[in-house]
């Protein structure tokens, strides 16, 4: 048998690619940047379409794709739980409109709650060490590694988006994701509104995992925007506006 | 002088027990090896050049960690241009797969434990 050129080549490009492919296909996935670009905005807000979600009772599918991405642990003491996207009722949530008189259709049911991501958030103000910060578009930032645990914007919270890891969070989270740091005891944490997914491109994991199509992210400063037009063609609650928080998530009613 | 034997010989002891450690495992045959790394396959060069990683990689992990999460900076440019990940997990660990015989096999070396992996997850190699 007679090996010509163009099969010596051909021949001694696969054996390249046999040795290379696997050391670079293994380490592109990580080392490498992301080639999305990362999603710019400059007032990201959620919408919760609270009807379409309650098309689904029972569906926990959002809270565990934020369980998976972030490492979020299921402690099942309560006095002990970690939440970041959470349900609660509807009388917990707004208070102020929990009459049994009114929302007759809305009384009974579940509303989904994760931190506000406010304009003019309290627990950023009382943060002495500047871990915790509001990102120029709007994202109520963490930064796990200053955290000294002092709680007090636990305590400045008024919608309880906050929580403290009294125990050691690892135990309690079923499948490690090697590609989210936990948290250790002693510090805070809260939604982060999948800042880390936004830097590859994505949308939060909640909002991909919704099948309702209840849960909508998107930028309020674009007027074309999809969360825009929503607020603008339905009549939308915010929790505890008499506060001055400003918070952005909005609530379809 | 008076009592040169007795100065002289207490000397001599006094000198052989403050040079205990230097003659004691030369006399028990110990040795000192330098650790032995395992560097990542089909990579040729690290972040930095090796010296540097090796001198400064600590500090360049604190500007990583400030740059990725406070700045959204996540990518470097290394200097002979090439695009890497801010990440911990995702690049150190990404190129240098085994954390045990890497990482961990030099800071017990040098007796130093970054409390990074309390909270950072090694996709293998395990925790500590
Ligand atoms: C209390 C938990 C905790 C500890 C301890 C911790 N980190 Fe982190 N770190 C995190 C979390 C959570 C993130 C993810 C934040 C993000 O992506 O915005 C992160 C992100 C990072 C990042 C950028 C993103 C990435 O994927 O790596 C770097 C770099 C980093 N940490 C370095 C370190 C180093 C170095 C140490 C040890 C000296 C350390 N961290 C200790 C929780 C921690
Ligand atoms: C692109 C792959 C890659 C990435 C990403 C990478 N390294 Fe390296 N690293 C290497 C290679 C290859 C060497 C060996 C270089 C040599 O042989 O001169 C090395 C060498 C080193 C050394 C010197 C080891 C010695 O010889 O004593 C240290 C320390 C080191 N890396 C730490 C790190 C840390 C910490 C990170 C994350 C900030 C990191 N590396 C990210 C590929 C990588
Ligand atoms: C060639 C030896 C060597 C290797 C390999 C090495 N380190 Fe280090 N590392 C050191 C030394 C020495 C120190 C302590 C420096 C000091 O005390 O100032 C250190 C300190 C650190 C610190 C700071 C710890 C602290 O408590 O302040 C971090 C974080 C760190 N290394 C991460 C890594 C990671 C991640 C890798 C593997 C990718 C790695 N190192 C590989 C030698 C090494």
């Amino acid at each position: 048998m007679t090996v010509d050129r163009r099969a010596f080549f051909k021949l001694a490009g696969l054996a390249v690619a046999a040795v290379e492919l696997p050391v670079l296909g293994a380490a592109r996935a990580h080392v490498d940047p992301p080639e999305e670009q990362p999603l710019k905005g400059r007032r990201w807000a959620m919408v919760v379409d609270l009807a379409a979600c309650h098309r689904y009772p029972g569906c926990t599918r959002c809270m565990d794709a934020c369980r998976r991405e972030h490492n979020v642990p299921s402690i099942p003491d309560r006095k002990h739980e970690v939440k970041w996207i959470w349900e609660d009722s509807f009388g917990h949530a707004f208070p102020a409109q929990g009459s049994p008189y009114l929302d007759s259709e809305l009384a009974g049911k579940p509303v989904l709650l994760l931190c506000n991501h406010c304009d003019n958030p309290p627990c950023v103000r009382v943060c002495p060490t500047q871990a915790t910060w509001k990102r120029e578009d709007g994202v109520v930032m963490m930064d796990w590694h200053r955290c000294i645990g002092c709680r007090y914007c636990i305590a400045a919270c008024p919608y309880g988006s906050r929580s403290f890891n009294w125990v050691d969070p690892r135990p309690y989270i079923k499948t490690l994701n090697p590609d989210f740091p936990t948290r250790t005891k002693g510090v805070v944490e809260k939604c982060n509104l999948c800042e880390e997914r936004l830097a590859e491109g994505r949308i939060p994991a909640c909002v991909e995992a919704c099948p309702a199509g209840a849960l909508h992210f998107g930028d309020l400063a674009d007027p074309e925007s999809p969360v825009r037009q929503l607020l603008e063609s339905r009549f939308a609650v915010r929790r505890k506006p008499g506060l001055g928080t400003q918070p952005q998530v909005y609530y379809l009613v | 002088m008076y009592d040169a034997g007795k100065i002289l010989a207490g000397l001599v002891i006094f000198l052989l027990l403050v040079t205990t450690p230097v003659w004691w495992s030369f006399a028990m045959g110990a040795e000192v090896r330098a650790p032995k790394l395992v560097l990542p396959e089909g990579r040729r060069a690290c972040v930095l050049p090796t010296g540097e990683m090796k001198a400064t990689h600590m500090e360049l992990l604190n500007r990583w960690r400030d740059l990725a999460v406070r700045h959204g900076d996540r990518v470097m440019t290394t200097w002979d241009g090439r695009k890497v990940r801010r990440s911990l997990t995702q690049s150190c660990l990404g190129c240098h797969t085994d954390k045990d015989k890497f990482c961990d096999r030099c800071h017990d070396y040098v007796a130093v434990t970054p409390y990074c992996w309390d909270c950072h997850v090694a996709p293998r190699g395990g925790a500590s």
